[in-house]
């Protein structure tokens, strides 16, 4: 070491970053550090290293997810007599605006099961994959026998709740619905947080307000495909016209015992040409 | 350690004077000795079939299982010891799902097939480790079409036309190799492969056996699965007859 050359002690003094210092004592790890050996003994300190700022100058504690980008609407499911309906839009929303108009949000899950998302669209992506994942162990088993709905239910609720609790929610709810050959049809829903219900009918975010009532009313575990098909439709009528982030492209599936079956897309007869609707500022008075 | 090349045969990690590893080739002797394997690739599809004997009166049928599904578009039949070959395939289901994972599309079959290997290869690489005493005989269907391969314990892996490992397996691979394998739908091939199993049973034992048979074809939708199970007897039985048929046949020409 070369004596009057003696560098402040917080300034490294490791071999890889002086050429001068070579003493195989000083060598330490310590001294390979950015970091003064004690606050007070630096004869200047210009600023505080970057890992102690991070903890002591109130840093941002780390976030995860704290809000969805490309969302999908409400989803609709109900039972009638020979199984259960499921009905969707398929927009993907950036915000508002409409971006994706091609999103198929129900995925069928196996010969008996179909799911249902609104919510976040790729974290939708990753369930599919996890359940794919799991559809394909359900394959290697080889037992004869597949994962009913109730069963793909209890297991998104699991992996919802345990998101939640990671604090790293999935930012979705769900739908699960199918037919199972013992115990009948099967719907139900999971939310972001890992709350669950089962019900004869269920509706996620916007469906939650304006289909529900009609469902309550008008659905029935034994109405045939035909009446379910048309309260459905009404129903997604309905939605349409007030929830703003929805098209007019949708996607109906249902599942009997004999398997699934998915819609092509198709649109609503819609009628926009009511009285109220030709001046609409008119019983507005205040507002432009 | 009397005699010249005695002695090295204790330990995967001793090579004999010859350069020949003992302990790795007596475990190839496992799946030699073991039941009777056979892996056929035709037109249209591949086949595995395997012939077990009974071990005792009392065990249900079919629940010795030596075929097991990997994953939708592959399957394995494992010669020689049930429980290694049990600890390969649980590998291969790993494998198979971790690629899937990570690159979002099914593995390609000889992927699959080195990498079991491999697997395989490291238990020959350690004192402390026994090598397997089984090996993965895989069938598969993917974009290039259908596959054959055989990992072995000593970890090396090949692509077949048809092979076939365990008891009698010489006798069997020479009757694949008259076959036109190529050219038959693996409809047709079944029996085929049936009749090649029977023939090299050991006459002299009366022991009961089952022959489990499965298989990925276009007409499966490229998805691997157990032959139905009054197809598989059927099977069976035309393949008894006919070599019934054929015997006294040329009975009758002596």
């Amino acid at each position: 070491m070369i004596p009057h050359c003696q560098l402040p002690s917080h300034i490294a003094t490791g071999p890889h970053v002086s050429p001068f210092v070579s003493s195989p004592s000083h060598a330490g790890r310590a001294e390979d550090l950015h970091v003064p050996s004690s606050g007070s003994s630096a004869p200047f300190s210009v600023a505080p290293s970057a890992d102690h700022a991070e903890a002591s100058a109130g840093a941002e504690p780390r976030k995860h997810t704290t809000y969805p980008y490309v969302t999908g609407n409400s989803v609709l499911a109900i039972k009638y007599k020979d199984g259960v309906l499921m009905a969707a839009d398929m927009l993907g929303a950036y915000g508002s605006t409409k971006r994706y108009k091609s999103v198929q949000r129900i995925l069928r899950v196996n010969d008996t099961t179909i799911v249902g998302a609104s919510g976040e669209i790729s974290d939708f992506q990753y369930i599919s994959n996890l359940l794919d994942e799991l559809m394909t162990q359900d394959f290697c088993y080889d037992d004869g026998c597949t994962m009913t709905p109730k069963e793909v239910h209890a297991y998104l609720c699991r992996v919802m709740y345990n998101r939640r609790n990671k604090m790293d929610p999935l930012w979705n709810s769900l739908v699960v619905a199918g037919v199972d050959k013992t115990s009948g049809s099967f719907v139900g829903s999971v939310g972001m947080l890992g709350t669950s219900y089962t019900d004869s009918h269920v509706a996620t975010s916007f469906g939650n307000h304006l289909s529900r009532p009609l469902f309550r009313e008008f659905q029935r575990d034994d109405m045939s495909l035909e009446e379910a098909v048309s309260l459905m439709q009404e129903a997604l009528r309905v939605l349409f016209y007030r929830d703003k982030t929805s098209i007019n492209k949708y996607v109906l599936a249902k599942v009997e015992s004999s398997g699934v079956a998915i819609s092509k897309p198709f649109a609503l007869d819609t009628k926009w040409d009511l009285k109220a609707f030709v001046n609409p500022s008119k019983h507005a008075v205040g507002s432009w | 350690m009397s005699g010249v090349g005695s002695g090295y045969d204790l330990s995967v990690t001793t090579f004999s004077p010859e350069g020949r590893v003992f302990q790795v080739e007596y475990a190839g002797k496992a799946t030699d000795n073991g039941v009777p394997c056979v892996g056929v690739c035709c037109k249209d599809g591949a086949i595995l079939a395997v012939e077990k004997p009974e071990e005792t009166k009392m065990m249900l049928p079919q629940s010795n299982r030596r075929i097991f599904t990997v994953s939708r578009h592959c399957g394995m039949a494992v010669p020689g010891k049930l429980p290694d070959g049990r600890q390969i395939v649980s590998r291969a289901h790993q494998e198979a799902e971790q690629y899937k994972r990570f690159y979002g599309e099914t593995i390609p079959t000889k992927v699959l097939c080195d990498r079991l290997a491999n697997f395989c290869h490291v238990f020959s690489l350690y004192w402390s480790l026994r090598p397997l005493g089984s090996a993965a005989l895989t069938a598969s269907f993917d974009d290039q079409g259908p596959h054959i391969y055989l990992s072995e314990t000593n970890g090396v892996s090949y692509r077949y036309y048809g092979i076939a490992v365990g008891k009698g397996r010489q006798g069997i691979k020479t009757e694949l190799e008259r076959l036109k394998l190529g050219e038959m739908t693996t409809r047709e091939a079944l029996k085929v492969v049936c009749k090649c199993l029977m023939r090299q049973r050991d006459e002299s034992s009366n022991k009961k056996y089952e022959i489990e048979l499965a298989w990925i074809s276009e007409e499966t939708g490229r998805e691997f699965q157990r032959v139905p199970e009054d197809l598989a007897k059927q099977t069976v039985e035309d393949a008894k007859k006919e070599i019934e048929q054929e015997d006294s046949d040329s009975d009758m020409e002596a």
